[in-house]
């Protein structure tokens, strides 16, 4: 009894291993330089893991297919999430290979904490009012979301979208007191398409992504923000090749045409 | 208390399925008696109770109490307990142990709508009738067994009811409380004016309490009647064995007063025929009948008896000792098999143990047979 | 090394815990009498103990305790305290109303199907309480099932308030109270209650002045895993009634969002509600401890 529990215990402490070693194995490894093709690094395998804020999902998600799609045998996970809370899960050692945010402060918060380093700037994003599909309290513009009977979603304040949103009302020199301060853009959004709110600030491709269900309202360019959306490898990555892959995939001219397709502008 | 005594009796004639299992009674308690249901365990005794109570409905047949229709099955009419005029003390009494003694004989006159304070002075009175005055602010846990039988009958009383049942009142008492309790339990339900009926398994219990007897064996009433009656005719082996006595079926030949016993060997008896006439007009000589020994009228001894005067003389083996309050009782196995009751220094005088071969003798006047009203010949 | 067949020499052995200068004599050689816990038991009962203890210790340790004071001056800490501490007892006793009745119901009445029903009634307990959140929207949200008819008969919306998180508590809390009362009731004696009706009580008099008074001690218990479970609820929480600070904006959403910005923050945050968590249960401590036994 104790002789095999001793032999699987060195066997499972092996196969970690292995697994460990497999992941860096990866012979001559260039480390990541801008815009090369993709599909040309030599069998690039094992699992990525990204870190992405909440508004990139659309286009990373089908930018991670079209990855593993080119390079067989690898695969992309995404984690989703507002970009203040996965700078912190990165800075608190979580096994991130990318960190992609959608504002330069969570990426500052990162290099900061020696986890990145030279991040590149790959989109911008600028805000839009989105209501629900029958648009029942009749926006119209900014100016109805200060009326206190509008019920209106915001993220919070410490999370890009949350911030970029006060700037807009601070340049309209508005004041609009929320319902509700969401974790992430994509809550704000989910509460708009159930018809709970009657107005949310979230991003152009937010509203874009959620097509039919959700009515999009300009912001006049006078007056919105904008965000920018740094990216980079980090430099604890598990999978330091095939991150680097999919970071010059997302910087490479596909990349870039993808987003915007999705309505993101250029840095 | 008020009202045609007659009018006020509880009768039940009807049955009872549970399961598998089927209680058949027809009885009837008068106000004022306290009616006594006797039987083994498992006789049907608990499913009786709760049928008397409204805890349980009939199967067939009907329960009033004077011109109060208790539950009747032919008009689907069933008064379930709450709203019965029932006092019922419960085996192990049942005292709600959140409430103190006050509380508890106060439950039934506060459920009944009374405020709390005429609750409490009517509980007051129940606890100075059973002289538990001292025990008023004590919790359950708190009392001794024979005080929380008072309490429970106090509880039972202070709910007005038309009719008593007490469940094995005394069996979860210890010998000696049993004795105290005793008595002072049949005065109190001496005062009470309507029947009153004890469900018991203890033949002593019975014999003191109840003023009638109802004995059930295996759901069905085996034999009605005063205690006197049934302790000296027995009608089963077990009302026999319960009440101490030697009971054995067998047919007397009518001439010369003998009987062949069923389970062999013959006594010569007395013959207590009640109805002189039947053997002459029917002309039958020999007639089934049941035989009667106490086993304080036997003697035991260790040699065979040289007296002619005991008619029955037969002899035996020692069974089993069975060390009773002031006496031992000696199972003999013979034919017939016998008790015996004698002293314990006789039995050291003897040197009575397991094994010993004895013979026994009884007059002839000691032994009496009756007839055997339901003529089956086998115990 | 295993000494678990009570040889008194077991109590030499330095045992761990324990003070035995402070037992009597008497109690010392019952104890060694009764021998040693068996090592099959003690030692996962150990790494149990320590999987429980180490992260409230990791709390302890790096809680920022010099940033304590100003922390708990802070409104919008008092608030989510406030906040917490409200919504969780009105959401017990939401649950009290109702869930009680309930268990009863589920104890006692003789029916097909009602295996199913207490089934369905305990679903929240499995349920992700996000699922659970979502699930409530679409019922009582502004477009919800009952929701919609709220709205248009009165003009009043759940989501977004107080009263949401209240909705969204007792939803996952109440399947606890509901569990723990029910097992009360079906262990209870019905003979106490045959003779309250006896004594001439209705049915609902014997549950008033009888049946409820003796499961105490599991009402107790019942109503405490409820208002714990209220207390520390999020998913649901935030999913139905948002997150705005003095109105929906509980401890649970207050560490979550802290924790976004400024981590040490959410640390003292936790410690908070720890302390005040353990406040509460301890001055229940007894009569939470021993629920389940009938008396």
């Amino acid at each position: 009894m104790r002789r095999s529990a001793l032999t699987l215990t060195v066997a499972a402490a092996t196969g970690l291993l292995l697994a460990g070693c497999g992941s860096s194995s990866t012979p001559a490894a260039s480390p990541a330089t801008s815009s090369t093709a993709v599909s040309d690094s030599p069998a690039l395998s094992g699992t990525v893991n990204v870190f992405a804020a909440a508004s990139l999902q659309e286009a990373f998600t089908t930018l991670g297919r079209q990855f593993e799609a080119a390079h067989p045998g690898t695969k992309v996970v995404f984690n989703f999430g507002p970009s203040s809370g996965l700078a912190t899960q990165i800075t608190a050692g979580a096994p991130a290979d990318v960190f992609a945010s959608a504002s330069t402060k969570n990426m500052d918060q990162v290099v900061k904490a020696a986890a990145a380093t030279s991040p590149t700037n790959f989109a911008s994003n600028v805000m839009e009012i989105a209501v629900p599909a029958t648009n029942p309290a009749g926006v119209t513009g900014l100016f109805d979301l200060a009326k206190p009977a509008v019920k209106v979603a915001l993220c919070q304040v410490a999370v890009p979208c949350g911030a970029t949103a006060a700037k807009v009302f601070k340049n309209a020199k508005l004041t609009v007191t929320p319902v509700t301060q969401e974790i992430d853009v994509k809550a704000v959004l989910a509460k708009v398409t159930l018809g709970e709110v009657d107005a949310g600030v979230v991003y152009v491709t937010d509203v874009r992504a959620a097509g039919a269900k959700v009515k999009g309202i300009q912001i006049p360019a006078n007056v919105n923000a904008s965000t920018v959306y740094p990216i980079a490898t980090l430099t604890k990555a598990p999978n330091k090749a095939t991150a680097a892959a999919f970071t010059d995939d997302v910087l490479s001219a596909d990349g870039v045409s993808i987003l915007a397709a999705d309505g993101f502008a250029k840095p | 208390m008020t009202a045609n005594p007659s009018g006020q009796a509880l009768v039940m004639a009807g049955s009872v399925e549970r399961g598998s299992f089927r209680l058949e009674a027809d009885l009837r308690a008068d106000p004022g008696e306290v009616l006594g249901i006797l039987g083994p365990n498992g006789a049907g005794k608990t499913t009786l109770l709760r049928a008397l109570s409204g805890l349980d409905p009939l199967t067939s047949g009907s329960i009033s109490l004077g011109d109060l229709t208790l539950d009747d099955v032919a008009t689907d009419t069933f008064v379930p307990a709450q709203r019965r005029p029932v006092g019922l003390v419960f085996q192990n009494y049942r005292l709600f142990p959140h409430l103190d003694v006050r509380d508890n004989v106060a439950y039934a006159p506060r459920v009944q709508g009374a405020g709390r304070r005429r609750a409490r002075a009517a509980a007051d009175t129940w606890l100075e009738r059973l002289d538990l005055t001292a025990l008023a602010t004590r919790r359950p846990h708190q009392i001794s067994g024979g005080q929380a039988q008072r309490v429970a009958l106090a509880r039972a009383l202070a709910a007005d009811p038309r009719f008593l049942l007490l469940d094995e009142p005394l069996s979860a008492l210890d010998a000696k409380t049993r004795l105290d309790v005793r008595a002072q339990l049949r005065s109190h339900l001496d005062e009470f004016a309507g029947p009153v009926v004890i469900i018991t398994h203890d033949p002593l219990e019975a014999m003191i309490m109840a003023d009638r007897l109802v004995v059930i064996e295996n759901g069905r009433v085996v034999q009605q009647g005063s205690p006197a009656e049934v302790a000296r005719q027995p009608a089963t082996q077990y009302v026999a064995r319960l009440v101490g006595l030697n009971l054995y079926t067998g047919t007397l030949e009518v001439a010369t007063a003998v009987v062949s016993l069923d389970v062999g060997g013959t006594f010569t008896v007395t013959w207590g025929d009640d109805d002189p006439g039947t053997s002459a007009r029917t002309g039958q000589s020999t007639r089934p009948v049941l035989v009667v020994l106490r086993p304080s009228a036997i003697t035991i001894l260790t040699a065979r008896p040289t007296q002619a005067s005991p008619r029955n003389v037969w002899q035996g083996t020692v069974a089993a000792l069975e060390l009773l309050a002031d006496r031992v009782r000696v199972q003999v196995d013979a034919t017939p098999p016998a008790l015996v009751d004698i002293s314990a220094a006789a039995v050291a005088d003897l040197a009575l143990r397991p094994g010993t071969a004895v013979w026994l003798s009884a007059k002839a006047t000691e032994t009496e047979a009756y007839p055997d009203a339901s003529a089956h010949h086998k115990p | 090394m295993p000494a678990d067949r009570g040889s008194l020499k077991t109590a030499d052995r330095p045992s761990d815990g324990q003070a035995p200068a402070r037992r009597s004599p008497q109690a010392a050689r019952a104890a060694a009498a009764r021998g040693a816990i068996p090592w099959p038991l003690g030692v996962p009962a150990l790494l149990g103990a320590l999987f429980l203890l180490v992260p409230l210790g990791g709390l302890l340790v790096r809680a920022p305790w010099r940033g304590m004071p100003r922390l708990l001056a802070d409104s919008q800490v008092l608030d989510a305290l406030r906040l917490s501490l409200l919504c969780a007892s009105a959401a017990t006793a939401v649950s009290l109303v109702f869930g009680v009745p309930l268990a009863w119901v589920l104890a006692r009445w003789q029916v097909r199907g009602i295996g199913l029903l207490r089934a369905l009634v305990t679903l929240p307990l499995v349920l992700p309480p996000v699922v659970g959140g979502v699930a409530l929207l679409l019922a009582f949200g502004r477009q919800g099932l009952l929701g919609r008819l709220l709205d248009e008969w009165t003009g009043i919306t759940l989501p977004f308030t107080t009263a949401g998180v209240i909705v969204a508590e007792t939803f996952v809390a109440m399947p606890f109270l509901i569990i723990t009362v029910e097992g009360a009731f079906r262990a209870s004696d019905r003979g106490f209650e045959e003779a309250a009706a006896t004594l001439g009580a209705s049915r609902l008099t014997v549950f008033r002045t009888v049946t409820l008074p003796l499961i105490g001690p599991s009402l107790l218990a019942g109503a405490v895993l409820c208002w714990a479970r209220a207390l520390g609820e999020f998913g649901a929480t935030i999913t139905f009634a948002g997150n705005f600070p003095g109105r929906t904006q509980t401890m649970p959403l207050a560490v979550y969002v802290a924790l976004e910005s400024d981590p040490e923050a959410a640390v003292a945050l936790s410690l908070v509600l720890l302390v005040v968590s353990i406040a509460v249960l301890a001055g229940l401590r007894d009569r939470w401890l021993t629920a389940g036994t009938t008396r």
